[in-house]
């Protein structure tokens, strides 16, 4: 951790002097707020563009010779491609209404990261090149040249940014300034500029199925391992099918839920549910990611991953697909796999094999959401849930951005929580629901080098999180995403200590009676069942 | 791309000094990264970690759970913070040779 909250508290926001139209980024002196650039193994695996031992801190990039052309001939290509982006080059008319709606604007004061600055950073080099009065008149009419600086630019402010799609909340056009970065992200991609958080897990997605890389006989192990945990604590033997042809349901997580702490338990609350339901399911050792990093590097990787989910389901026999507490994987299903992929229409429209609904919302995608299938189960009265066992937690409640804002997840969630806890409390309405604040570390920015950034953009989170803090003396943050369960511990511990992070299917994994089970004596993390507020040190 | 050199030990490093190549890996190049991590002698209790990790990974082709290391070694994680200060992933696995995990971690 290079800075202490006190220093980055200090947060000016009055603009620099000289012309924004005029980039120097200093890489060397901004260190934490960028990150390191793709690794020459993962491109080369991935067969992307100009694999290349590089630094941002270098002047050379070591860019090919023709690299305007290529950002030239990229960009027609997207504006052709997409209707979308040039309407969103065209018609932004600097309101400002977006101005101060973004996390990293907020957290660091630069001007660069206001999302209509920084759509700017693009949209001056459209003007320039693809509009006839940026041709003629240049800066004059807001164009601007694409040099070297413009790309490095380029580079420090679109991996500044992510995609959480507040700022699109409140444009009076709907500009979504997610897609603006994606394409500026697409157009760097082709120059081989990229960062390795993102070009890594692409390629062990490719490679093994999932972003870390973990391979079969180790998904297995990972499995086998958190299962045994799950029967120690509650004495309930779970084996869950792995590969399981001609199961009814294909289930879908998160990687880290099966590798990483808090998402274990999330993953031991999803076991035990499914051993309570007696669901005919299966997991995969390939369908073993549901997110999909490929989203923040190109429009194809995006397509390449998505695509593997329903390659494995329609190999297993499924009639259609459960997913997992994972964030950005339901905007690439939502918004972008029908016309990307194409719809699922071998699978079948998802039917709850417990109470008989049929979610019509899923009739194209055939995938549905755990909190959906989970708050069905509750309304129709199937779960046994004993709140009090989670008396130890006095639970606020993240929206994850893309839930929230790209399939209007925002109830079930809150649903779950009000079953499954007595102590649950909002964060002021502006943070949350589709006004939420992102964690500040999404679509590929939560490495360690991108740090002090990372705090800066999650501060507006944060001091929500704080207010209730202090306020209802809250000390869990629950999440329905794996980035959020890998970065808010650290953001917490940073700005609010005091309060964790876990997945709303823990807490329901903790609540929920099961014939046959041990009487509880600890959480599914094995901390003793205390009083109300009461927190075990011993970890 | 960086190297790390100390003594005889020299080793291909990403930015955060983990190796790239963990087949390189041996007891001489553990003790030239546990100076990097501020660890300037490896007791029997480091190597019992660091043996650990190594077996696994070279067995899984990852890091291990935290949870499975802390069960498997009877160290909980506060005593592995003691042992590397900068933790398991970060300390630890880069003494044993593991390269970074990157995704949602």
């Amino acid at each position: 951790m290079s800075k202490t909250p006190e220093e980055l508290l200090q947060i000016h926001y009055h603009p620099p002097k000289h012309d924004w139209m005029d980039p120097s980024i200093d890489f060397e002196a901004r260190r934490g707020t960028w990150s390191y650039p793709g690794g020459v193994k993962s491109l080369e695996y991935l067969g992307l563009p100009n694999p290349r031992e590089w630094s941002p801190t270098d002047e050379d990039w070591k860019l090919p010779p023709n690299w305007q052309e290529i950002v030239h001939r990229g960009f027609k290509d997207l504006l052709t491609k997409y209707r979308s982006l040039r309407i969103f080059m065209d018609c932004c008319v600097r309101c400002g209404a977006c101005a101060d709606k973004c996390h990293f604007f907020i957290g660091s004061g630069d001007p660069k990261n206001m999302p209509v600055l920084r759509a700017e950073l693009l949209r001056s080099v459209y003007r320039k090149d693809f509009t006839t009065a940026g041709k003629i008149l240049g800066r004059a009419a807001g164009g601007r040249a694409l040099t070297i600086d413009v790309i490095k630019e380029w580079f420090y402010y679109f991996y500044q940014c992510t995609e959480c799609r507040r700022c699109s909340v409140f444009c009076p056009y709907g500009i979504d300034t997610a897609e603006i970065t994606m394409a500026a992200r697409e157009l760097l991609n082709l120059l081989g500029i990229n960062i390795n958080w993102i070009v890594e897990p692409v390629a062990n997605c490719q490679r093994t199925g999932n972003h870390l890389g973990i391979q079969p006989h180790t998904f297995k192990d990972n499995v086998e391992f958190l299962c045994e945990e799950l029967e120690d604590i509650t004495g309930i033997h779970v084996d869950p099918p792995i590969n399981k042809k001609g199961a009814e349901i294909l289930f879908i997580m998160p990687s880290a839920d099966y590798f990483a702490d808090p998402g274990i338990y999330t993953f031991m609350g999803y076991m035990l549910l499914f051993k309570y339901l007696g669901l005919d399911y299966t997991l995969s050792a390939y369908a073993s990611e549901g997110g999909n990093f490929g989203l923040f590097l190109s429009r194809d990787t995006a397509k390449r991953l998505n695509y593997k989910m329903y390659a494995e389901a329609k190999r297993l026999g499924v009639k259609w697909i459960l997913g997992g507490e994972c964030g950005h994987m339901w905007r690439v299903v939502n918004q972008y796999m029908d016309t990307m992929n194409g719809p699922a229409d071998f699978l079948e429209v998802p039917r709850s094999p417990v109470t008989g609904t049929v979610f019509e919302n899923a009739a194209s995608t055939k995938m549905v959401h755990i909190c959906e299938f989970t708050a069905d189960l509750i309304h129709h009265g199937k779960l046994k849930l004993d709140p009090s066992r989670n008396d130890w937690a006095r639970v606020t409640y993240h929206d994850a951005c893309n839930p929230a804002r790209a399939m209007g997840l925002l109830e079930e969630p809150r649903y779950l929580l009000k079953h499954a806890v007595n102590h649950f409390y909002e964060m002021p309405e502006n943070t949350i629901r589709e006004q939420t604040f992102c964690c500040g570390a999404g679509a590929g920015l939560g490495n360690d080098e991108n740090i002090d950034m990372r705090m800066r953009g999650g501060l507006p989170r944060a001091n929500a999180v704080k207010y209730v803090h202090e306020q209802h003396r809250v000390n869990l943050l629950t999440c329905i995403c794996a980035i959020d369960r890998a970065v808010l511990p650290t953001l917490m511990d940073f700005w609010v200590p005091g309060v964790r992070v876990s997945g709303i299917h823990e807490l329901i994994g903790n609540a929920l009676v099961i014939d046959g089970e041990n009487e509880r004596t600890t959480n599914l993390r094995g901390e003793p069942l205390h009083g109300e507020g009461e927190v075990s040190d011993d970890v | 791309m960086p190297k790390f050199t100390q003594g005889d030990v020299t080793i291909d490093v990403d930015e955060d000094g983990f190796m790239l190549e963990p087949e390189q890996w041996n007891e001489e190049v553990a003790k030239a990264l546990a100076t990097t991590e501020g660890v300037e002698d490896l007791t029997e209790a480091h190597w019992k970690v660091v043996n650990y990790l190594r077996e696994y990974y070279l067995q899984f082709g990852v890091a291990p759970m935290i949870r499975k290391l802390c069960k498997e070694t009877g160290f909980k994680l506060k005593e592995i913070y003691d042992l590397f200060p900068s933790g398991p992933a970060k300390g630890a696995c880069k003494v044993a040779g593991l390269p970074k995990p990157t995704g949602c971690v």
